[in-house]
């Protein structure tokens, strides 16, 4: 087909299609991983049994605050990077704030421990399995975000895919503060993070095949 | 290698098309256009595997539009765009010596700045301009 040909027939809107509005897409993509990601949990891993109690504490709200504003900034780089010409700006540095709060709480609390209690802050008792869990509840909305982005046009595929997957983790983790007993900051700060890393890790190296269009 | 570029230039216009609804038209339009076409040609020349292409510096792609007569008009409606961002003391100066050819005598006639702040307010004007086009 020639161009003109094809500019035409693009102007006049033969062969039109109704088209779903890809940003809603999204957005559904996002609710259902997250109602995905949350049966998950209570089916899998129970919902913590002293969330009543845990709740009053501030340690949750630090841990919940951490995670959901990895999630909330996220979102945005999800957003601007499935946009094509759209500059990330400040959300890439905007995302360390929450980590670096996490990490100078995490410093508080480890100076003002015994030395022989650092260990325990650090690795709780339930470090070996939070990042793999925090994976886990992340896959629903891991691959929910991948599939609406490719509606979208993300332009720089390895990033597009690492910041779906870090958003993913970040609501993974959001979902897991409802199951996990660990309430020390220095825990938070490295393996929380680290439950997120994964899946950001995983949207890097899936994201150039999948998302491409 | 014509066909190639014709081929390119479909899909590009499909792509626009297709994925009208990522333009947020509080961005310049130019930017988002340019963005798919070059997505489209880094994904064409990936999937031909041509090794020397890949290799090669991006920036000389920018010939492959840049014969394209639409492109000032683009150029202008984003460069207006981004003025709009200026003060207004470094706004004029920049339209009236760079935009309609005035000498700073006259562009300080017309706007009642005295000449040395005319040309203060092109050079602010320039710099600020050139570091929103590189983003910072």
């Amino acid at each position: 087909m020639k161009t003109d040909d094809l500019i035409t027939m693009l102007a006049t809107g033969s062969g039109q299609e109704s088209i779903v509005n890809p940003w809603r897409n999204l957005m559904l993509a996002i609710g259902f991983g997250t109602i995905g990601s949350t049966f998950l949990m209570v089916k899998a891993i129970p919902i913590n049994p002293a969330l009543g109690t845990v709740m009053q504490l501030l340690e949750f709200w630090e841990k919940l605050g951490f995670a959901a504003s990895i999630a909330a900034i996220s979102l945005l780089l999800v957003i601007r990077l499935s946009q094509p010409g759209v500059r990330v700006g400040k959300a890439l540095p905007a995302l360390m704030a929450p980590i670096l709060a996490i990490w100078v709480l995490a410093g508080i609390a480890f100076a003002g421990a015994e030395p022989g209690q650092r260990a325990a802050l650090f690795f709780g008792n339930t470090w070996k399995v939070c990042p793999f869990l925090i994976t886990m509840l992340a896959s629903p909305v891991f691959v929910a975000s991948l599939w609406a982005m490719r509606d979208l046009a993300p332009t720089r595929l390895r990033v597009a895919g690492a910041a779906a997957g870090l958003f993913s983790g970040a609501v993974g983790a959001v979902v897991y503060c409802f199951h996990c007993p660990e309430l020390d900051a220095p825990f938070i700060a490295f393996w929380y993070l680290l439950g997120m890393l994964i899946p950001a890790l995983a949207g890097a190296v899936v994201g150039p095949k999948l998302l491409r269009w | 290698m014509p066909a190639d570029v014709e081929d390119l230039v479909q899909e590009s216009l499909l792509a626009i098309h297709n994925k009208r609804y990522t333009f947020d038209p509080s961005q310049p339009l130019g930017a988002w256009v340019y963005a798919i076409a070059n997505y489209k040609l880094v994904d064409f020349l990936r999937r031909r595997g041509i090794r020397e292409s890949l290799n090669e510096s991006l920036e000389n792609i920018g010939e492959l539009f840049s014969h394209s007569n639409v492109e000032a008009a683009e150029a202008r409606r984003d460069i207006m765009k981004l003025l709009d961002q200026l003060p207004e003391k470094q706004r004029m100066p920049i339209v009236h010596t760079k935009l309609e050819g005035l000498s700073v005598e006259e562009a300080a006639e017309k706007t009642g700045m005295s000449e040395s702040a005319i040309k203060v307010g092109v050079h602010r004007g320039l710099k600020k301009l050139a570091s929103l086009v590189s983003g910072r």
